[in-house]
């Protein structure tokens, strides 16, 4: 195997453990930031008992997010040399702000966080949970608008044998970057809202903790509603940033193969890359995609074979994963609308088949935001800065056998530290919540508690 | 502006990022080399004083990362794709470092312990040695050419990198060693750091010696011997450190200890200028603040965002220190 695949192959490792910790971060740091709010506001400690058992599950998952994190800030210097130095002028910055903005501030009122419930005032220790939650919000801009940089570049020139940024604004104000932002944040919402609603239905089933898992279900639901809807909304808008900007990536989204007005779209296709067809298609609506795309049923939309074979993405790979996400989407609609109805009828807890099917959709959003970013990155191929730079001309000039030690060295150990820390999740998720006492609720007292996550 | 100007701020930052990187992680890595051969009551302790303390002080490393892209995308490049296999080491122990911290208390089973404070131990200490190792490469110039590095891990492993890397060791171990001390008023502490003084002592002066013969950092200070202030100023913390730990002020002397490193990497720093990853074979090749720096406007940018948010992380990351630092770790701890 060559560097180029074994170099991307350990990108796509390490991002996509990465990514298995980030969505959660974010959505729970939200979550814990509001129902301490709620205890601040009414002094009910049962929100603060919802803040700790939530925000201790946040905490474990945290580390991992962090460390797995560590390696992607160094993987473009090691890996992805000559991308790094044809592009760092700009890629760089928004990786030394997010540091400076946003994990700065995560890391300390983190942990002012985790330790602090003794050591400061409620209001400091709540003020410390929203600039979590806002660290979380505010690393996710510079990232994606790095990465969004790399999807649609703007404000630069090239010049001096590099692309030089000539216009920070542009590349903040990137709309194509504001368009996955926000998709990107919602579907972290719906991963946390699931999570939470799985967990709790867990308890539910089982009958323990009632009260405290029933009002837990409500934020679940909440958060959940929210981020399936608005992901529904922004992957619409994202869909037709996509058409605009990067027609071969929409083609192999949607398995187009002829350009021509008037595309359907529809509900059973199977593509196949030799052929350069569809040998299955099925239940078609005319000038949907078309619509879809470009709000015009008769629009025209390039069809792959205008694109040279070079510059195509791996279509099925493109369309599968993107297929499967929107599938998961529906799913993820279809399942919190039921279980809004049912608790608005107040029979949650009877329906035993539907808390089921909550604890086994828990991977599900996890499956969902990967295939996400499959089809962001794999669909941007053969491209690392679509239309600047290839991938293949990207890649550090580093053997093959370094790559190919590092990449094992990161399947083995992350696989077994990421298996470990889910196992880790789920035994304090299963554990329950512990009782606040009373004279811990208005304590004064200053006590060492250093033990994050601690299992007594 | 002169155009040497904003790659030279620049160049200075970026030293002081490592620099401030390795003063407050190394005393964490330190504590973490030491934690494995530590009695249960004590490893606990012990680890769980690094609760708060070693993400935020990771969070500088990330930065020194983001700064060398940000403002140097060529060294960023040669550097860490040279230095990949080392690189790679010490980011995999960091990995492992940050996970047994938290792991550690998930159970109370003993081998689950035993397991993690062992895998804190090594991870620490690959990472504090292999961070010297490539620094003290660096200092001396490396296998660098037009067509780009020419070494491996074993090149690497000369006897100036491998003194370095020691001193990394040493001086991280002392600092360890000074806040286990401080932080549960432990004896063992005090005695294990007074051990480790005399061959840090030894490697210092070594290292400031062989520094004169196998690099060119003390060119810059002839240059401008007013600049000598600061590596004095290293070595009188280096003293004023053993003599606050002999008065037993753990404080006193772990602040002087991780000012020894801060100085020390400054030190460097200073005489490595304008040098960011220096070549061996011919300085033509070297790459330099301003060979390998960003455009002006980046640059610019970069500074706007620095100087209004880098004070700002210095205030709360004080703040932090000042909250959770004196707290004594002890028996009434709930683990």
């Amino acid at each position: 195997m060559d560097a180029v695949l074994l170099s991307r192959l350990q990108f796509a490792v390490t991002v996509g453990f990465h990514f298995l910790f980030v969505p959660l971060t974010i959505g729970f740091a939200l979550l814990v930031a509001v129902m301490e709010t709620l205890y601040v506001r009414s002094g009910d400690t049962r929100y603060k008992s919802m803040a700790k058992f939530w925000g201790k599950l946040f905490t474990i998952n945290f580390v991992l997010g962090v460390v797995t994190g560590l390696t992607m800030e160094f993987q473009f210097g090691t890996n992805w040399s000559e991308y790094s130095k044809f592009m760092g002028d700009i890629f760089g910055s928004p990786l030394a702000i997010e540091a400076l903005m946003a994990f700065f501030l995560e890391s300390t009122f983190i942990s002012i966080w985790i330790f602090g419930w003794e050591r400061v005032s409620k209001k400091v220790h709540l003020f410390a949970a929203w600039m979590v939650a806002l660290g979380t919000h505010l690393s996710a801009i510079w990232i994606i608008v790095a990465n969004g940089w790399m999807q649609n570049p703007v404000g630069y020139v090239l010049r001096n044998g590099r692309a030089e940024l000539v216009d920070f604004v542009a590349v903040v104000t990137n709309s194509y970057a504001w368009h996955m932002y926000f998709h990107v944040i919602l579907s972290a919402y719906v991963l946390s809202g699931f999570v939470v609603l799985g967990i709790c239905a867990y308890h539910l089933l089982r009958g323990r903790h009632v009260e405290f898992f029933q009002k837990s279900f409500r934020f679940g639901l909440v958060i959940a509603l929210i981020g399936v809807l608005g992901v529904a909304l922004t992957g619409h808008f994202n869909g037709q940033k996509v058409a605009r900007v990067q027609p071969s990536k929409f083609a192999a989204m949607e398995a187009i193969w002829e350009t021509g007005r008037e595309i359907p779209a529809y509900l059973v296709v199977v593509p196949n890359e030799e052929s350069e067809s569809n040998p299955v298609e099925a239940v078609g609506i005319p000038g949907l995609t078309s619509f879809l795309a470009f709000n015009n049923s008769s629009a025209e939309v390039k069809g792959l074979k205008d694109i040279p074979l070079a510059k195509r993405p791996p279509v099925a790979l493109t369309f599968w994963s993107f297929r499967i996400m929107v599938l998961l989407g529906i799913y993820f609609l279809a399942v919190a609308a039921f279980g809004w109805y049912l608790q608005a009828k107040n029979r949650l807890l009877d329906s035993t088949r539907f808390l089921k099917l909550l604890l086994y959709s828990i991977p599900l959003p996890y499956i969902a935001t990967n295939l996400g970013w499959t089809v962001t990155e794999v669909g941007r191929q053969p491209w690392t800065v679509y239309g600047l730079m290839t991938t293949a001309k990207s890649v550090s000039p580093a053997p093959a056998s370094n790559v190919l030690f590092s990449l094992a060295a990161v399947i083995v150990l992350y696989s077994a530290l990421v298996g470990l820390d889910f196992y880790l999740i789920a035994k304090n998720a299963k554990k329950g919540p512990e009782p606040i006492s009373e004279a811990e609720d208005d304590s004064t007292v200053v006590r060492p508690e250093f033990v994050l996550s601690s299992n007594s | 502006m002169s155009e040497a100007l904003l790659p030279s701020i620049w160049f200075f930052l970026w030293g002081l990022v490592w620099a401030i990187y390795f003063a407050l992680d190394g005393f964490n890595l330190g504590v973490g080399m030491l934690a494995g051969f530590l009695p249960q009551t004590e490893q606990k302790k012990l680890i769980s004083s690094l609760g708060p303390f070693w993400d935020g002080n990771e969070v500088w490393l990330i930065t020194a990362g983001g700064v060398t892209f940000a403002a140097f995308p060529k060294l960023y490049a040669v550097m860490f794709s040279s230095l990949y296999l080392p690189l790679i080491i010490i980011l995999l122990s960091l990995v492992f470092r940050a996970v047994a911290i938290e792991f550690y208390h998930q159970s109370e089973d003993r081998n689950w312990q035993k397991v993690w404070a062992t895998t804190l131990s090594v991870g620490s200490f690959l990472v504090a040695l292999l961070f010297g190792v490539a620094f003290g490469n660096i200092f001396q110039g490396l296998l660098l050419d037009n067509t780009g590095y020419h070494g491996s891990i074993f090149s690497l492993l000369n006897p100036y990198g491998i003194l370095t890397g020691i001193l990394f060791v040493l001086i991280f171990a002392y600092n360890g060693n000074l806040w286990f001390a401080y932080k549960t008023g432990n004896d063992k502490g005090f005695t294990i750091a007074k051990r480790i003084y005399p061959p840090l002592l030894l490697a210092a002066v070594l290292f400031l010696i062989s520094t004169a013969f196998a690099t060119n950092l003390w060119s810059n200070f002839l240059g401008l011997p007013l600049l000598f202030v600061v590596p004095l100023l290293a070595v009188v913390s280096l003293l004023a450190t053993r003599m606050l730990l002999g008065g037993g002020q753990a404080a006193g002397s772990l602040l002087a200890g991780s000012l020894t490193v801060l100085l020390t990497v400054i030190t460097c720093v200073i005489g490595l200028f304008p040098n960011m990853f220096p070549s061996k074979i011919n300085p033509v090749y070297s790459l330099t603040a301003f060979n390998a720096s960003s455009s002006p406007y980046t640059l610019k940018i970069m500074l706007v965002v620095t100087i209004i948010f880098l004070p700002m992380v210095l205030v709360y990351q004080i703040w932090h220190y000042k909250l959770f630092a004196p707290a004594r770790v002890d028996e009434e701890s709930p683990y």
